[in-house]
């Protein structure tokens, strides 16, 4: 209850108006009314090395854990444009999943936010430059741990 | 059982894993990783986009006369779209020629829509700046032929002739590298890169190879068509570049389509 | 207004499991045109799905994901023919939102 109070008051701080915005919010589309979003990391998005993405989200240390984090990719792409990658972790409270590839431009590919009642559990694809690294970082319990399997690019997928 | 009790079976289960996996890492070739990977890449195949734009096209009026492509006739009768790409290429009447998909697309956008063949045989294949009407059209139709099995005849005269002259091509050695299609594609285990050529005298690889096709490149960004692959091969082979929907093509195209008969259409694919 | 999406959505013991294929260059930033011009960034930043208007996924995306999206992830609950309402917004501020009701 005090948390959903908490976040209407930032959205509508946000908004630079008082409460009676948020009844606007409603009629627009979801992502406008940044309902329970946090601010696009711009610091870890832009972060170079994987240091620098973890310092820019509040990660000062990720134990290594590789049983309580199943990390899924393929041993080989094909084509690095599309790697798909599968993160579950069977830690209890998961909060949040991200993944990064360790030698791309900009390190960290995705942070993803899972809500109670949301499968720990989560698939995507990534572009990958050359044969890297991809990590996977969990946070549970608001603490942090991560595994990391190497995938071996045939054709680099950033330059086309 | 107890937290750390838990932890233990499953650091246990998880080194056994880990021992089964090195045992079995030997057998594991680099054909097996890339299949892999086909597999994993397999759902979400951005070539669903372009047969939405596909059926867009076909059911908006364009070109001088302002029409639909709803009246085409694919070969099952004005109209119809399910299942046609499982009996193509095949004999049509009214032109009195041996079609695929793309010439067949291209008649009825001349006699349907009124626009010239010759405007359209120009720029055929998709680019990333633009991507082709035909192209797109040629994905939405064969996404309608999906799980269909794949029933090509060789029945008219025609047919016939078309099919024995592709298998003519397809052994037919020239250009400068004194190559045929069948140098790559009908030995078995020969590679381009990484990748395995499917030896298309075999069944089961002509019919996994045809029913892929048109498939989305994930290299390109941009969904292939069947003629554009052919020329990719002729391409590859240093060949001169064949002319968009030529007999040439279009003979080919039915021997590959007959070597698959038998199995379901399962494209568009999604390839590397 | 970007292109739409394609969301399946699928109820199976009592979970939904979403797939979503989203419509999106994804450009790094780094690649060139045919001029050898760079092509700027343009990618997908956020994207939230909710159920019901309660949030079921929140995702922020980077330059690293590929072009056109692919997100697969599950919830608990859901309900055959309610629907699931995804939305996207990228580095331009350009926006998409489609839904897709569970089968």
């Amino acid at each position: 209850m005090n948390m959903e109070v908490n976040l209407e008051r930032r959205n509508a701080l946000k908004a630079g108006g008082g409460l009676g915005l948020m009844a606007l919010f409603g009629a627009v589309g979801l992502l406008s009314s940044k309902a329970a979003l946090a601010e696009w990391n711009k610091t870890a998005f832009s972060a170079k090395t994987m240091d620098e993405a973890l310092a820019a989200m509040g990660v000062s240390t990720a134990e290594s854990n590789a049983i309580f984090i199943q990390l899924t990719v393929p041993e080989i792409a094909e084509n690095g444009s599309i790697v798909p990658v599968s993160v579950t972790s069977t830690f209890p409270n998961v909060e949040q999943i991200s993944i990064f590839v360790d030698k791309n431009p900009s390190v960290l590919a995705a942070q993803f936010n899972i809500p109670a009642g949301t499968e720990s559990m989560v698939t995507t694809r990534v572009k990958m430059g050359q044969t890297a690294n991809v990590v996977a970082l969990v946070k549970a319990d608001g603490k942090f741990y991560r595994t990391a399997k190497e995938v071996k690019v045939t054709a680099g997928g950033c330059g086309g | 059982m107890t937290t750390s009790n838990l932890m233990k079976v499953m650091l246990a289960l998880a080194l056994a894993t880990s021992f089964a996996a090195v045992a079995a890492e030997k057998e594991v070739s680099d054909s097996d990783r890339i299949a892999q990977y086909r597999d994993m890449i397999s759902d979400g195949n951005p070539a669903d986009f372009d047969e939405m734009a596909g059926e867009e096209l076909w059911k908006t009026a364009a070109g001088p006369s302002n029409a639909t492509l709803e009246k085409c006739d694919l070969g099952k009768g004005p109209g119809v779209v399910k299942g046609v790409y499982a009996i193509l290429p095949k004999y049509f009447k009214d032109t009195d020629k041996v079609q695929d998909l793309e010439s067949r697309l291209v008649t009825c956008m001349v006699t349907l829509q009124g626009f010239s063949e010759e405007e359209l045989v120009k720029k055929p294949f998709s680019t990333e700046q633009k991507k082709s009407d035909i192209t797109l059209l040629t994905t939405y139709v064969v996404g309608q032929s999906k799980g269909v099995k794949m029933n090509v005849s060789t029945k008219h005269p025609k047919e016939k002739e078309a099919y024995d002259l592709g298998k003519v091509i397809f052994n037919y050695r020239a250009g400068p590298y004194d190559f045929a299609c069948s140098t790559c594609h009908a030995t078995n285990s020969v590679r381009i890169r990484m990748q395995d050529l499917p030896n298309l005298n075999v069944k089961s690889n002509a019919q996994s190879a045809y029913t892929s096709w048109p498939a989305y490149r994930v290299s390109q960004g941009l969904t292939r068509s069947f003629q554009w692959r052919l020329n990719d091969c002729f391409r590859q082979q240093r060949f001169p570049e064949p002319k968009f929907i030529s007999e040439t093509t279009i003979d080919l195209t039915m021997f590959l389509a007959v070597s698959a008969n038998g199995a379901q259409y399962a494209g568009p694919g999604l390839k590397r | 207004m970007g292109n739409p999406m394609k969301i399946r959505a699928g109820l199976k013991d009592g979970v939904t499991e979403v797939k979503i294929l989203m419509q999106h260059e994804m450009e790094t930033g780094l690649r060139k045109d045919g001029e050898g011009k760079l092509i700027p960034a343009w990618f997908i930043t956020e994207v939230l799905a909710q159920y019901k208007g309660k949030t079921v996924l929140d995702a922020q995306f980077g330059q690293s994901i590929s072009k056109n999206p692919y997100l697969l992830f599950r919830f608990k609950g859901g309900a055959v023919g309610e629907k699931v309402t995804v939305s996207w917004v990228d580095n331009k501020g350009d926006k998409r939102t489609d839904e897709a009701a569970i089968a």
